[in-house]
């Protein structure tokens, strides 16, 4: 049933919202990175954004069937990777994350499993839609997403492993769980993440500072406490208007921890304000209406639950950040979506929407 | 419901569904503009001022303090440039990872620095602490080099403290020193911040709050490691006023000198004004080990001396004046009409109220006594005699009206009152009543009596004056601002400035017999200076008083204290001169010493009206070799030497208040 695919079905709407947080995410980046080592940042942004904008156009004219129905090797794949991490990673300040690839690039397959997962979780739901979820059902999706989510943990990143957990959760919710099952696990996950806490064995005691710090970062003034604490001073001081462009004095003055990548929000909150900061969240808000459009018009559920694996990803990512920026979230080290520098985070975002991309060129397609 | 297959869409459950996560999602965006709110709106201000904070570092600007001039406008205490160092603490960043370094580099110990911390505390986190002052030049390298790794470190330029050499006037200098904590906590001092430089004794303790003048202070802006990255306003600060003291240098150098090594005190001033000419404490110690924290060792060691070295004896040590006395019971005698018709017969004693009082001159005594003999002899039988006449009342109420048993309100801090007794006195402090024979002992300046040179230089200079006396200073009149005054008066109280009604015709049998102290057939003819009309009285106190035994810790061994106050001329002197010389046996001993502070001034004066006589005509060769004093008379003048007003004929005084009688002018100056 192979149909013509038109880019005038491309979402255009969406890739300008895209491009128009890209524009302030470089901007941003610019402003923050001015008076330190880092300057010059902004450029290498561009160049994740231009590869990332190549890959989305690239990926939007593959069948995302097409990605389900092979994602099976790329998860093997991915299993793989973490591993070769495990053993083989780059250890930068005590985590192994990275892999060292020839010709110098390092590569951070955390963030790659992420989009294999929103793929691996759509095909394994879609499969199961047509009757009400069994545990077993359950309990095979945990398998998929906790496999990679304790290697991740395991690096350690516990950010983002965190984030593999919308992916789950956004497919058992459209997958069909039932409410006395969402309750049950909901009690269960209380339990776990009670015990993993009380352990000792799977987070740090670092991990679980930064976790607690933010509800008073005044307990922790030298580590993370002092991270949230400048963030909230930067956010705070910027008021309705902010100070201007390059005239932060938390993020000019290197107050404000990496301004460029998970503080970034706090830079732009200080710099452009309560006004400022409304916006981009306005614009986030359209970004997702129009995903959540694109998974309502695909074509067969298989689409909807790839674009809303994208969905729960973005908000997930835009919670937490935002959250932790306003001082309602621990410190995770989850990046910013379309906003923080970085090219595993670019590239992650422009693929997943290349996917959604292609999902809704193929709405009519039926 | 029915799935047909995966490809079949059904649109309700998702639609649902697809709704509930839209809600979900602007849920939680709505959560997060709200804390946006709480920040950037409700928050704003005061994040802001945390923000400014932050970036905003107050450096101070020390005011260097205002130097002492001595009265001719010689330099007494100067400030030389130096270098501080302090630490600049930072909200959480800690430091004690730097400490083992700084120490190295500003060779001071771990402990130290952790002390320094540890003291500070609760002082706010933008406040600097003091490390080190006076750095080294290898030691400012060592910050230099280190601006990177130790952003915490900070110098500020600073103009220090120098005083003179040899503990030159030390006491009445004083010293400076760190603000103490106990002072940081007194609301008192408010104005003090940590590692402020404090007059701590002496003028720096006074004078301090017109000497300090106002730090100033420079804001600039600081990145999170403490560099600095800009500048914004400036406060200027403002020099503490210079301040010329009464002090001559010529007077102090001659008075340090008369008294050698040995303990006791001088202090020299020109009754006419109450202007100290030179005050000495001895042992002393050197305020320059205080201008820098002063080491530990060398405190304990100024603390636990047994001589009491910080100890300004000139107005701290309150002592029996003995004979000194005299001169007072002789006023107060001749002044009620009691002693000019005196006579004794002193044998070596005499017996009062069934007890035995001894004079000095044991055996033989010095037969047929009345008032002029009596006080240079200094007979004690007399002044038992008239002691006894006197009645305790009457002394006490002159010796107070002479400014005893109160402060003088010198302008120095520490100032003791000493004691005078009295029936009430005694009535008040010991609850018992006053025994006739006590009042024998005090005749000749012991039992409870006690003075200090101070009160003595104030008392004796006064009754020479004619019964004017002046409230001692150590300040130039003029030099303190009018709105310290009140204040001044207030802190320094005292007798001040007082006339007591004396009869000229007592004031010159006072005086005359006073000047027959240093001469052959008086008590200090060691004390003579040829040429000089120098009249005095001799003191030799056998006790001290019991509250000055227990302040001084008993141990030592109490030999008698040497008392000596002279004047010159006679009357109306222009400077009188008490001496005080602890276990110096003799007052003729302290009279030599006192001699020699007189013999300087007089012959200063001399030289400066020589000085005024030759600029007046020109200067005629002199020989190599030549002394000043062989230049030949001038027209008008009738030798080199003179016609100086020191050679005063006996009876050619003057009342100092003509045409009045003494006792109409029997009121306080204002």
């Amino acid at each position: 049933m192979r149909r013509f695919l038109s880019f005038r079905d491309f979402d255009w709407v969406l890739l300008g919202l895209v491009l128009l947080l890209s524009v302030i995410s470089v901007a941003e980046i610019y402003s923050a990175t001015l008076h330190t080592k880092f300057v010059g940042f902004h450029k290498t942004q561009i160049i994740w954004l231009m590869a990332g904008l190549v890959g989305m156009f690239g990926l939007s004219v593959v069948n995302y069937h097409r990605l389900i129905d092979y994602v099976h090797y790329a998860y093997g794949v991915s299993i793989l990777a973490l591993l070769a991490v495990m053993v083989a990673g780059t250890k930068v300040l005590g985590a192994r994350r990275w892999i060292k690839l020839p010709g110098g690039i390092h590569f951070q397959p955390s963030e790659w499993v992420k989009l294999i997962l929103i793929v691996a979780v759509a095909r394994y739901f879609t499969n199961l839609t047509g009757r009400d979820l069994t545990w077993g059902d359950i309990f095979k999706g945990f398998a998929l997403v906790g496999l990679p989510m304790l290697m991740v943990l395991k690096q350690p990143d516990l950010g983002t492993a965190l984030t593999y957990i919308p992916i789950l959760l956004c497919g058992l919710f459209l997958g069909g769980i039932r409410w006395k099952q969402a309750a049950i696990l909901g009690l269960a996950g209380a339990i776990a993440v009670g015990g993993a806490w009380y352990s000792g064995k799977v987070l740090k005691p670092y991990q679980k500072a930064r976790l607690t710090s933010f509800v008073n970062p005044d307990n922790d003034p030298k580590g993370s406490g002092y991270q949230i604490r400048q963030s909230l001073i930067a956010v705070g001081s910027g008021g309705i208007w902010g100070k201007g462009a390059t005239k932060g004095t938390q993020t000019q003055g290197d107050f404000l921890p990496i301004p460029y990548t998970d503080f970034i929000f706090a830079a732009f909150c200080e710099e452009h304000g309560f006004v400022g900061a409304v916006a981009v969240l306005l614009i986030y808000f359209f970004i997702l209406m129009r995903l959540i459009q694109n998974a309502q018009t695909a074509a067969d559920l298989s689409g909807t639950f790839l674009v809303m694996g994208v969905v729960a990803v973005l908000i997930f990512q835009i919670a937490v950040n935002v959250g932790m920026v306003v001082g309602l979230m621990p410190v995770t080290g989850i990046p910013l979506p379309l906003m923080s520098y970085g090219g595993s985070s670019v590239l992650f975002t422009f693929l997943a929407l290349g996917m959604v991309m292609n999902v809704r060129m193929n709405r009519f397609v039926n | 419901m029915v799935y047909l297959d995966n490809l079949n869409r059904d649109e309700k459950l998702p639609l649902m569904k697809l709704a509930v996560a839209q809600y979900v999602i602007v849920a939680l965006l709505l959560v997060l503009v709200s804390g946006l709110w709480r920040l950037q709106v409700l928050g704003a201000q005061n994040y802001r001022a945390l923000a400014e904070q932050n970036r905003v570092r107050k450096v101070p600007i020390l005011a260097p303090r205002g130097r002492l001039f001595d009265r001719e406008g010689r330099v007494l205490v100067d400030n030389y440039p130096s270098v501080s160092c302090f630490l600049v603490r930072e909200q959480g960043r800690d430091m004690t990872a730097d400490l083992p370094l700084i120490a190295r580099g500003l060779h001071m110990e771990v402990e130290q620095l952790e002390s320094i911390l540890r003291r500070y505390r609760t002082a706010p986190i933008y406040q600097p602490l003091p490390l080190k002052q006076d750095l080294s030049p290898d030691e400012q390298a060592f910050i230099e080099a280190h601006l990177n790794e130790l952003p915490e470190l900070e110098t500020i330029d600073e103009q220090r403290r120098l005083y003179p050499r040899d503990n030159f006037a030390a006491h009445l200098i004083g010293y400076v020193g760190e603000v103490s904590e106990d002072m940081l906590n007194d609301s008192k001092y408010a104005y003090y911040m940590p590692g402020d430089v404090v007059g701590k004794s002496g003028v720096e303790e006074t004078y301090d709050q017109i000497l300090r003048g106002r730090d100033g202070s420079r804001d600039v802006v600081v990145d999170s490691h403490g560099r600095e990255v800009g500048r914004l306003g400036k406060e200027p600060a403002v020099g503490g006023q210079n301040l010329k003291l009464t002090i001559d240098n010529d007077i102090q150098r001659a008075a340090e000198l008369a008294l050698g090594d040995r303990n006791g005190a001088i202090i020299a001033l020109d009754p006419r004004t109450g202007e100290v000419l030179a005050m000495v404490s001895h042992p002393s110690f050197d305020p320059n080990a205080f201008a820098i924290r002063i080491h530990r060792g060398e405190w304990n060691k100024l603390i636990t001396d047994p001589d009491h070295p910080l100890m300004n004896k000139a107005i701290q040590a309150q002592l029996a004046p003995g004979s000194t006395f005299k001169i007072i019971m002789a006023t107060a005698g001749l002044e009620e009409g009691i002693a000019q018709t005196l006579h004794v017969n002193c044998t070596g004693g005499a017996s009062f109220y069934g007890r035995y009082f001894k004079c000095w001159i044991p055996h033989g005594g010095h037969g047929s006594t009345a008032i002029t003999k009596a006080i240079y002899q200094s007979c004690d039988v007399f002044f038992y005699t008239l002691a006894e006449r006197l009645g305790i009342g009457k002394i006490s109420k002159w010796a107070h009206l002479l400014g005893l048993g109160q402060k003088t309100g010198i302008d120095l801090p520490g100032e003791v009152a000493g004691v005078m007794p009295s029936e009430e006195w005694k009535l008040k402090n010991y609850h018992e009543k006053w025994y006739a024979g006590e009042t024998i002992s005090v005749g000749i300046g012991q039992g409870a009596v006690a003075a200090t040179p101070v009160q003595l230089a104030r008392a004796i200079g006064g009754i020479a004056s004619g019964g004017v006396l002046k409230r001692p200073h150590i300040l130039m009149l003029g030099e303190v601002p009018n709105e310290y005054r009140p204040a001044l008066l207030e802190n320094f109280a005292g007798s001040g400035d007082q006339i007591v009604p004396l009869d000229p015709v007592n004031w010159e049998i006072i005086t005359d017999a006073m000047s027959q102290v240093p001469n052959p057939e008086g008590t200090a003819p060691s004390a003579h200076l040829e040429g000089i009309d120098f009249a005095g009285k001799t003191g030799s106190a056998q006790v001290v008083s019991n509250a000055a035994k227990s302040r001084l810790g008993g141990g030592k061994a109490l030999r008698d204290n040497a008392w000596f106050v002279g004047v010159t001329p006679r009357r109306n002197p222009e400077i009188v001169v008490s001496t005080l010389m602890e276990g110096g046996e003799h007052g003729k001993l302290a009279g030599r010493v006192a001699a020699m502070v007189i013999e300087a001034y007089v012959n200063k004066q001399r030289k400066q009206e020589n000085n005024l006589l030759e600029a007046k005509q020109p200067p005629a060769p002199v020989e190599v070799g030549a002394v000043w004093s062989e230049t030949p008379s001038v027209a008008g003048v009738t030798t080199p030497l003179g016609g100086g007003h020191f050679f005063l004929p006996p009876g050619s005084g003057q009342s100092p208040l003509p045409g009045k009688s003494a006792a109409s002018v029997a009121m306080r100056l204002p």
